[in-house]
């Protein structure tokens, strides 16, 4: 077991929280934004057979969770490791 | 060999094959019955949340649903996979840390109280018993349609089945079984989706031939001529949905924020070793999950194309053989209303209720002038002559697109699968909210290891007995009921978890409050509108155009400002309880 000081912990825990505002930033964008609130304006835009808004809503916005899952990970991961948090 | 051989062999071969797994993994202690001894693989974990986490409502409803609902199907499609996000930025992490075995365990340990952690069980009751009959129901259905069995009968051998594998082995037999489960059912439905997709489009990946151009050689995009054959026949376009744009909103994300509450979809979560383990398994279980659900609104648009150009116009003579079948169950209905013995579909109810088929004094069907199957139901205002059960969309497909019987068969095992997964998922919490945290937490809390198992045994004996008397008295369309437990979930749990793990300074009493109040708000609005006054449930009624599926995004934002107000004015945590909140913040 590392025995952390308190502003170690605190300055982990603040990272976490930004990558955290980042990361739901783009997954509220995505869906919210692209899928539904934009959806009309961005289905006068046409990718092959696929309205945009429409591909967004039932095909894009899944895509985009999966992503950001594993971004979150990657980043989680070297956070840990840089304020030694890591379990062994 | 016919569709009903093959479905007998592949369901019968599935379930010697859960069986099996269930001999093999049977529990010996509460940790391996409650958490499956938490050392599963995160990529195993993963598999098994899938299976665990789509329901009969996935697999049999959803892609037929979406069919008649264009655009407005995302809400399932978002909503069901984006509360995953928020389980592996939000939960997950946090509570594997935690390192108990149930959800009422965090909330009663985090709020210092006994009573928040009955609170909590009675919301895992109640969300995962709502849960439950619809995948019961799913059971029966597959059973009666497929196998002419009697659904009371089909609900029955489900729960033999799943009474076997849970009660033996817990978490770990459960766990073990969905990894079968979810390569049989995502084998199911990806199959008929690559034939289906191929014959339209040409393109055997149907998140490609979604967005393809036909293959009849006109040169259209799929998604161009399903809005033409809608705005045709007078409905809306297909790529444009009916539903005004603040209910798609509420909707999807009480959906997604139910998804991230779900007691049996967090509790998977405990089972992994590691707060590494617990992030990483989330993303693992999304792309397991993203196969079917980026599938689906493919399907679904392929079935509706198939459907239409089948159906609509059409003389009822020339229907192939499919029609006459569904009809005679019930699920498909024509009702010839200006008698020139073609098919109209147009906007609105073509019959009044369900579909209640006319039969002799011999009990034998009664038959129209062009040979169709007549019903006692009144017909309904407005040009419509057909019903369509939207479940068929899936079950049906296959023999819409003239597949051969082993794919018919296949779908059948893949929705039992789907159902049996879910179920039994549920009937763990309901087991364990009752062993560990009424029992083992407050009734006698020097209960031996083993008696606190036997008592785990004996709860999910009992959950079983219950989810079949719903099996056998189902209450309505699949998706809808299990649509209402998301939204209970959303507004009990979720808050009470993340201000817990988010807000060092929430109290017992603010948190208790807040969960009283979106429960009871939540239920109230549903109970309202779908069972005490549903001649109400429509939009102008509805708060803020809110219906009843969105409400629980509403009730969680009741439930944190309750939470806060509450909150305040009572003293903070104790220092232990801070500290432990700071202890789960970080892996080690």
């Amino acid at each position: 077991m590392q025995i952390m000081s308190e502003r170690d912990l605190k300055g982990y825990w603040k990272k976490n929280l930004k990558y955290l505002g980042i990361l739901l930033s783009i997954w509220f964008t995505v869906s919210y934004g692209f899928g539904i609130l934009l959806a009309p304006v961005l289905d006068e835009i046409q990718i092959g057979g696929f309205k945009l808004g429409f591909w967004f809503a039932q095909q894009g916005s899944i895509y985009t969770f999966v992503v950001l899952i594993f971004v979150y990970v990657y980043l989680m991961n070297k956070l840990d490791q840089e304020f030694n948090v890591q379990e062994d | 060999m016919d569709v009903q051989v093959w479905t007998y062999i592949l369901v019968g071969v599935t379930f010697a094959l859960y069986i099996g797994i269930a001999i093999w993994a049977k529990a010996a202690s509460t940790s391996d019955f409650y958490v499956a001894g938490a050392h599963v693989n995160p990529v195993v974990n993963g598999m098994a949340t899938a299976a665990d986490w789509m329901s009969a409502a996935s697999f049999l409803s959803m892609a037929g649903l979406i069919s008649f609902m264009g655009y407005d199907g995302a809400v399932y499609l978002m909503g069901w996979t984006g509360g995953y996000v928020l389980l592996a930025l939000l939960l997950a992490p946090y509570l594997r840390k935690f390192g108990k075995f149930t959800i009422p365990d965090f909330i009663g340990d985090r709020y210092y109280s006994n009573f928040a952690r009955t609170i909590a069980v009675i919301c895992a009751l109640i969300v995962s018993f709502t849960y439950v009959a619809g995948q019961m129901r799913g059971v029966g259905l597959v059973f009666s349609k497929f196998l002419e069995v009697n659904i009371d009968i089909g609900v029955l051998i489900g729960m033999a089945i799943v009474f076997f594998y849970a009660v033996l082995g817990g978490m770990k037999g459960i766990t073990y079984t969905q990894v079968a489960q979810y390569c049989v059912l995502i084998f199911a439905f990806m199959v008929p989706a690559f034939f289906i997709s191929f014959q339209l489009t040409g393109n055997p990946i149907p998140q490609l031939g979604f967005g393809s151009e036909l293959a009849d050689g006109s040169g259209q995009y799929l998604l161009e001529k399903l809005d033409e054959l809608h705005t045709e026949l007078g409905f809306a376009a297909y790529t444009s949905g009916t539903k005004s744009m603040q209910d798609v909103f509420f909707i999807t994300a009480a959906l997604m924020i139910g998804t991230a509450g779900l007691p049996h979809v967090i509790v998977r979560f405990f089972t992994v070793p590691k707060v590494k383990d617990a992030r990483v398994s989330v993303g693992y279980a999304l792309i397991f999950i993203a196969i079917l659900y980026t599938t689906a609104p493919a399907i679904a648009a392929f079935a509706k194309y198939n459907m239409m150009e089948t159906v609509s116009e059409q003389p009822y003579e020339e229907m192939p053989e499919w029609f006459g079948t569904w009809e005679e169950t019930a699920l498909l209905t024509w009702y010839d209303k200006n008698e020139d013995g073609i098919i109209t579909y147009a906007p609105g109810s073509a019959i009044e209720g369900l579909p209640d088929i006319q039969r002799n004094t011999a009990g034998e069907i009664v038959r129209g002038d062009f040979g169709e199957v007549k019903v006692n139901n009144p017909p309904a205002e407005g040009s419509n002559e057909l019903y369509v059960d939207r479940d068929i969309m899936v079950l049906a497909n296959p023999e819409i697109a003239n597949l051969p019987a082993w794919v018919a068969g296949l779908v059948a095992a893949g929705g039992l699968a789907a159902a049996l997964s879910t179920a039994a998922g549920l009937l763990l919490v309901i087991s364990t909210a009752v062993s560990h945290d009424l029992i083992k937490k407050q009734i006698k809390t020097d209960i031996s290891d083993k008696a606190e198992l036997m008592w785990a045994r004996i709860a999910a004996g009992g959950a079983v007995v219950v989810a079949g008397y719903f099996g056998i008295n189902p209450p309505g369309f699949v998706a809808e009921v299990v649509a209402i437990a998301f939204g209970l979930a959303a507004a009990s749990f979720f808050p009470a978890i993340i201000l817990g793990i988010f807000y060092k300074k929430m109290n017992r009493q603010g948190a208790i409050a807040g969960m009283i109040a979106g429960l009871l708000f939540t239920l109230g609005y549903v109970i309202f509108f779908k069972i005490a006054f549903p001649e109400f449930n429509t939009p102008e009624f509805w708060w803020f155009g809110i219906s009843p599926e969105g409400i629980g995004t509403l009730g969680m934002i009741l439930n944190l400002l309750v939470s806060f107000a509450v909150g305040m004015i009572f003293p903070e945590p104790p220092e232990d309880v801070q500290e432990m909140v700071e202890s789960i913040r970080y892996p080690q």
